[in-house]
């Protein structure tokens, strides 16, 4: 299979996939039978390289509120468990440059470099006009594609059990164009953008990621029947993106149908991966989150061309800043995913393996999940687990 | 003369700004958003009450069949006008047609039960009827009751939430169009006026069925003039009723709440499409699509049909489906209308044999049949 690829890839790729064999794939679910992408087709591939110590430089935006705790935690766990990561931490406070919100020039050349981020919560400044720093991110790397996966924690009950969904989100048009305007007083309109450039990215994404992670399913969710021409053209180009990847079983569903589906039962969902435009993954990934217990406990990566940013998504929560009762698990999870995509499978792997086996246990854990431990005692128990 | 006039048209100003406060709403003065007052009844005839039945597709014979029969049992002073409009696309020109008939039927009875009319996802399909329905009737008001039926076990329990959500415009505004090729925008609209209303019939429906909280669902975060609007207006309409706890929820923040902690809500208000999303969020918690009753109500027509909205096609003829959220719409529907007495005896049966729990239809993971679940309604209001 490797020589195969190596006749029409060149050299340089080749040793790198001798080295990152099975990118974003977490360990737990392999299907031998998916078709692998090749490296030199893939979106998004990570084009790190390690530097002179042999480790890999990874720009870290600590966050507002109790991002510095947590990102603490993130930084002593991947000590311990040795993995080769640099930490470059910036500073991401904006500040206006010809009257629009920008993110430090120091900030954007060290992703620019590096690649890959890892971000704790950032809080948005409410008022008017004031972009939000999330958005400012996105549109200043592109990130296109916002991946939420969702697994049950064993150890933490809620009223759905063995959940585990994927779910990919378009994350730079749709409702969220930011095109709005007053047409008359009274009347304002909001323009929903669809294009079939970023439809088809975020499309070949999902089938890419699909084969990944080795599912084996891709579902397209929409409300073409409301409306036709928007969510018919997301609709048309996943339909015809499916035929490039004949591996990969494709359907549609209306999001009527998946919200009700999903909450009556999501296990039947373990085996897809969800594509969908911005606003109904907006939605469907919180309410996902909802099902294993909150956003504490859920990773997301945003994925451009270029770079990708991989952060906790949940709030700053200003009210329990610096007073270790966070809890770092969403952080640590988006790591480990930053770890996959970066293609450190066997360190991902263990970190991962010892955080739900603290999770698992319960008795080193946060406040949020009925615990009693400090986010520093939380951390030391993920240590000693690895 | 003079003075009176200034009176009048300060209060078309003021309304027309969206600051008609409660005591203007005394006034003659009706504009676009005075609900609270228009408490209408459709007015019975040779002591009968002529009802608009759309069947609708997929399931909607059969579930409608079942909401006749018991009717018919009942001695129900019901007349049924019924229009078997149908969505589907069967190449016959007739659907137009019949769909004008229906518009024309209600306007004329005022009154309505309605199931699902499918809409096909094809771009050449045609507009959905139940969207032009509710648009052309001026139905504005969607409402969903989501509530635990006792004797059914979900996940969640003590669930009893109401979602009200503005039927007319939003992202079903149906504008759309192509740039250029591969490039479309849709546009969502959203108007003063329109949100006001819905407001404010929120509020009248909290005070008038001894609700305590009406929360309101947007994402004014994102869409700051869209969404921005409908939440500003549901603040300014909130100082009117001070005696209710009012608060708003971002709605991915709603849909995760609404996963993990339902109890909190209780009446909920938002445009279109996060209805849309919500009602089946709020349908999964309770047990579906069969059990959840809804209507939508204009200033002058109100029409019944299932809370979330699903055709049924994968089961149609089957005699499978749960008429259950049929009939208690209808019920609902009678309650509109003043015949309490029916209502209460039809509702309290469906209620009484989903508790006993020997005769379930599939959703509920029972085996019975739409026509066995139908006799055992029926059987229960004759021991009455």
């Amino acid at each position: 299979m490797l020589s195969t690829r190596s006749l029409h890839a060149p050299a340089r790729q080749c040793l790198r996939q001798l080295k990152t064999p099975h990118r974003f794939a977490p360990a737990c679910q392999q299907a031998r039978y998916l078709q692998t992408t090749p490296e030199s087709e893939k979106i998004a591939r990570f084009k790190g390289t390690k530097g002179s110590d042999g480790k890999y430089t990874v720009t870290l935006i600590e966050g507002d509120g109790i991002g510095p705790e947590i990102s603490k935690s993130v930084k002593e766990i991947f000590a311990a468990a040795g993995a080769p990561i640099k930490w470059e931490p910036v500073d991401v406070t904006p500040t206006l440059k010809d009257g629009r919100t920008v993110i430090p020039d120091d900030a954007i050349a060290s992703v620019t470099r590096n690649y890959v981020a890892l971000k704790g919560p950032l809080a948005t400044p409410i008022g008017k006009g004031h972009v939000s720093l999330n958005l400012t991110l996105r549109r200043t790397f592109n990130l296109f594609a916002n991946v939420r996966p969702c697994k049950s924690i064993v150890g933490f009950k809620t009223p759905y059990d063995n959940v585990n969904t994927v779910l990919i989100r378009e994350n730079t048009e749709g409702e969220y164009s930011g095109i709005e305007h007053v047409v008359v007083d009274g009347v304002v309109q909001s323009i929903k953008l669809i294009t079939r450039e970023a439809s088809e990215r975020v499309l070949r994404f999902a089938f890419q990621y699909a084969r990944e992670v080795g599912r084996s399913k891709v579902r397209a969710v929409h409300k073409a029947t409301i409306m036709k021409m928007s969510d018919g053209l997301f609709l048309s180009t996943a339909r015809n993106v499916a035929k490039e990847y004949p591996d990969i079983e494709f359907d549609a569903e209306l999001l009527d149908n998946t919200c009700l589906k999903m909450v009556t039962d999501p296990t039947p969902y373990n085996d897809k991966v969800l594509v969908m435009p911005n606003l109904y993954g907006d939605i469907l990934s919180d309410m996902c989150a909802g099902l294993i217990g909150g956003l504490g406990l859920t990773p997301s990566g945003n994925i451009g061309d270029e770079c990708s940013i991989f952060e906790a998504v949940h709030g700053s929560a200003p009210d329990i800043a610096g007073k270790a009762l966070a809890n770092p698990t969403a952080l640590l999870l988006s790591s480990i995913m930053m770890l996959q995509h970066m293609g450190l499978n066997s360190y991902a792997d263990r970190i991962q393996a010892a955080i739900f086996k603290v999770l698992a246990e319960g008795k080193t854990i946060t406040g949020d999940l009925g615990g009693k431990a400090k986010t520093h005692e939380y951390a030391n128990a993920v240590i000693k687990a690895l | 003369m003079l003075s009176s006039r200034h009176v009048l048209r300060a209060a078309a100003q003021s309304s027309a700004l969206g600051l008609q406060c409660a005591k203007s709403a005394a006034s003659p003065i009706r504009n676009y958003a005075t609900v609270s007052a228009d408490i209408f009844k459709p007015t019975k005839f040779g002591g009968k009450y002529t009802v608009t039945l759309i069947p609708g597709d997929g399931i909607g014979a059969e579930v409608s069949e079942s909401v006749k029969e018991i009717f018919k049992a009942d001695n129900v002073p019901v007349e049924w006008e019924q229009v078997d409009v149908s969505g589907m696309e069967t190449g016959d020109k007739h659907s137009e047609e019949l769909f004008r008939e229906s518009i024309a039927s209600l306007k004329r009875n005022k009154i309505g039960l309605k199931g699902i009319l499918h809409t096909p996802v094809e771009r050449s399909g045609h507009q959905s009827f139940n969207v032009a329905l509710r648009q052309e009737l001026d139905i504005y008001a969607s409402i969903v009751l989501i509530k635990n039926i006792p004797g059914y076990e979900t996940r969640h329990k003590n669930v009893d939430l109401c979602i009200i959500r503005e039927n007319t415009e939003g992202e079903y505004s149906g504008l759309e169009h192509q740039s250029v090729s591969g490039v479309v925008e849709s546009l969502k609209i959203i108007t003063r006026a329109k949100s006001e209303r819905i407001a404010k019939f929120a509020f009248a429906f909290a005070l008038a069925n001894n609700r305590k909280k009406v929360t309101c669902i947007h994402k004014a975060n994102i869409m700051k003039l869209t969404d921005g609007l409908f939440r500003n207006t549901f603040k300014k309409v909130a100082e009117d009723y001070p005696t209710l706890e009012t608060n708003d929820m971002i709605v991915d923040n709603a849909s995760m709440q609404c996963v993990s902690r339902p109890q909190q809500f209780d009446v909920m208000v938002m445009p279109n499409l996060y209805g849309g999303i919500l009602s089946n969020i709020g349908a999964g918690l309770v047990g579906g699509p069969g059990i959840v009753p809804g209507c939508n109500i204009g200033r002058e027509i109100a029409v019944f049909e299932p809370g979330c909205r699903h055709v049924g096609l994968d089961i149609k003829g089957k005699d499978q489906a749960n008429p259950s959220a049929m009939l208690l719409s209808a019920s609902m529907m009678l309650r509109h209308v003043g015949l309490d007495d029916h209502a209460n005896r039809i509702s309290k049966a469906v209620y009484d044999v989903i508790a006993e729990g020997k005769s379930r239809t599939r959703d509920m993971s029972g085996t019975a049949t739409t026509h066995e679940f139908t006799r055992a309604v029926l059987d229960k209001m004759e021991a009455q």
